[in-house]
This record gives C-alpha cells, structure tokens and sequence, in this order.
C-alpha cells in the first residue's frame, strides 16, 4: 500500500513539473516570435521579411504541438484516438496550399488582363490625419 | 504486432465492453467537437489568408495595432499590447492544467484555487480584447470601414477590417462561452457535486475546451498581428 501511494506522489511530481517545463517552452516560443516581429519591422528587404515570416509560421506551429500534446494530453492517448484526430486535420495541409495558392494566382490574373484596376489600386492616398491638417492649414 | 507499444493489448481494446479509444464517452465527444471547430476557424483564417493573398495591398499590422491603454497620445508601441493578451491567455491555460490535475486527484481545494485564477486569465483577456476593439472603434474601423491605409499608402479595402472583427469576435465570442463553462465548473466543484460522483472528469472536459481557445489564439495572434 505504502509502495502504491508512493508511485502515485513520484507520478504527480513529475506531471506537475512537465507543465512548468511545457510553460516554459510556451513563454520562450512566444519571446521568440515577438523578438522577430520587432526585428522585423526595421527590414525593407522583402526576401528577408518573407524568411523571418516562415519562421514565425515554424514557431507557430511548434508552440500548437505543444498545446495540443501536453497540456490538452493528446501524447498520452492511445494511439488509436490520437490517430482519428490528427489525420482528419491532415486536410488543412492540402487547404492551406490550394486556397494561397488560388488567392496569388487571381492576383496575378487580375493585374494582368485588368490594367486599369491595377492602376487604380496603386494611387497613393492621404491618411486621414495628413488631411485634416491640410484643411487646418488652408484655412 | 510487435510494433505496438502501447500497455493495453489492442485485441482488448477492440474486444468490446469498453471504448476502444481508452477514454470515456464525453472527452472523445469534446475532441471530435473540437476537431470540427478547428475546421471552422481555419476555414475563417484560410479565407483570410486567400483575400490577403489576393489583394495588391494590405495595411502594416504594425501601424494600425500600435495602441496601449493608458498610454500618452503619440506614443506608438506596436505587438506590446498583444504580447500582454498572449501570455494573459498562456498563463490562464497553465492554470487550466493545474486545475486538471488537481481534479484527478481530488483535490477540491486546489481545484477551486486554480479554477478562478483561470477566470481571472479570461475575464482579463475579455476585457483586453474589448479595450482594443474600442480603440479601434473610435479610430472609425468597424465592419464595412477602414480608415487604415496599406503599407505602401494606397487606398485599403474593407475585406482587412471584416476580417479582423469577424474572426477575432469569434474568438473572444469563445473565451466567453469559457469563462461561463468555467464559471459553472466552479459552482459545481463548490456544491461538492464532483465529490459525490468521486471523480472531476467534467474539469477534463472544460479544460480541454479553454486550452482550445489558446491554440486558436495562438493562430489568430500570428496571422493578425505579427506577419
């Protein structure tokens, strides 16, 4: 009996030290992602920008696994219900990629069978501040 | 069968009599329930990214979320405000967890402690969540309007604001529905109601919901604020 209730408290310390460990990763993942957003924002180079939003689409999905596994315990399932979870979200894959990749391609079609609609959404316009000033000033 | 690891036979597990997943009724339900709303919100979030992708231009999240309460006029702290929400929502959903554990091991007082400091993550986040919304209000972004303008100071549509409002509305409508299962969930642990069922498998359940909401916020964060 002494030998059960002892495994059991050897069991519970290391559940309750996996979530702070799991926490913890959460917390970096996040720093991460925003110490790239700020760094991101001084960068005019689109190639470089579009490499630091990768990553951040990387760490976005780590930061999910580790919800999803550990806190939501979807690790320590049974692989069967593990499995009729996860493949059904498999499609998202297909989904992402067709729906990205119909969106750019409109895009392009548009810009260039359509001109003038092009044009017109390339005309620089005043913030809404810069006019108000404006008007002050031309009073 | 040599590949199978697992400490249940699985000629038992299929065997009948119990559930071959190893898990009862009601938490196999809340995952499949789950499954399909995370179909839902990738479903939004995907026609998100088609329009973004679609569209010649698009506003700087950085130049339009850049606001913080309490902060002097003219001052400009973009993600700041956001990053406060994200670990607000982080922290809610570790304290989720405890409440969990603490649930199986019938641990009322521990439940109880853990369970309001998660309503307390979630009331805060709600209340962040409607500052901001405000804000963004009185800067005259609703649906169907958008005073931004894209990065390269061309005219925006009003598909940025749409879905801004919509999915994050969405969420928050979600963190809403959380804080009130929570909130049940702590007047049934209260009343000793899991006490005299000798089991918390309901926290369970809930838990699982409220770390849902993290995870769809973890999308929601990345895809609207950071890129």
């Amino acid at each position: 009996m002494a030998h059960s209730a002892d495994a059991l408290h050897h069991d519970d310390s290391a559940t309750v030290k996996e979530i702070w460990k799991v926490t913890g990763i959460l917390s970096l993942l996040t720093i991460v992602e925003l110490i790239l957003g700020f760094w991101m924002m001084g960068i005019s180079s689109t190639g470089m920008i579009m490499t630091i939003k990768g990553s951040i689409v990387i760490l976005m999905i780590a930061k999910a696994f580790y919800i999803v596994a550990y806190f939501m315990h979807l690790k320590h399932e049974v692989k069967n219900l593990i499995m009729t979870i996860v493949v059904p979200l498999a499609l998202f894959i297909w989904f992402i990629i067709a729906f990205l990749y119909e969106g750019n391609s409109y895009k392009d079609l548009k810009n260039r069978y359509d001109p003038y609609k092009k044009q017109q959404t390339e005309i620089k316009v005043q913030k809404n501040e810069e006019v108000k000033e404006s008007k002050k000033s031309a009073e | 069968m040599s590949t199978i690891t697992t400490t249940v036979a699985p000629t038992k597990l299929w065997g009948g009599g119990k559930s071959p997943f190893n898990v009862e009724y009601g938490k196999l339900m809340m995952w499949y329930f789950l499954m399909s709303d995370a179909f839902t919100f990738g479903a939004f979030l995907i026609a998100y990214g088609t329009t973004r992708f679609a569209s010649n231009g698009w506003p700087n999240p950085n130049e339009v979320f850049r606001s913080f309460p309490f902060a002097p006029e003219g001052v400009h702290a973009p993600l700041v405000f956001v990053s406060v929400m994200t670990f607000i929502l982080i922290i809610s959903s570790v304290t989720m967890v405890l409440a969990v554990h603490a649930g199986k091991k019938m641990d009322k007082q521990a439940v109880v402690k853990n369970l309001i400091l998660t309503i307390i993550g979630g009331i805060a986040f709600l209340s962040c969540q409607a500052w901001e919304w405000n804000h963004l209000h009185n800067e005259g972004a609703w649906w169907g309007a958008n005073p931004f303008l894209n990065a390269d100071g061309s005219q925006s549509l009003n598909h940025f604001t749409n879905f801004f409002f919509t999915i994050t509305g969405f969420h928050g409508f979600h963190v809403l529905s959380g804080v009130v299962i929570n909130i049940v969930m702590l007047i049934m642990t209260l009343t000793d109601k899991f006490e005299q069922r000798g089991h918390y498998l309901m926290i369970e359940k809930a838990g699982l919901y409220w770390h849902f909401v993290d995870l769809v916020w973890v999308f929601v964060f990345t895809c609207f604020y950071l890129i």
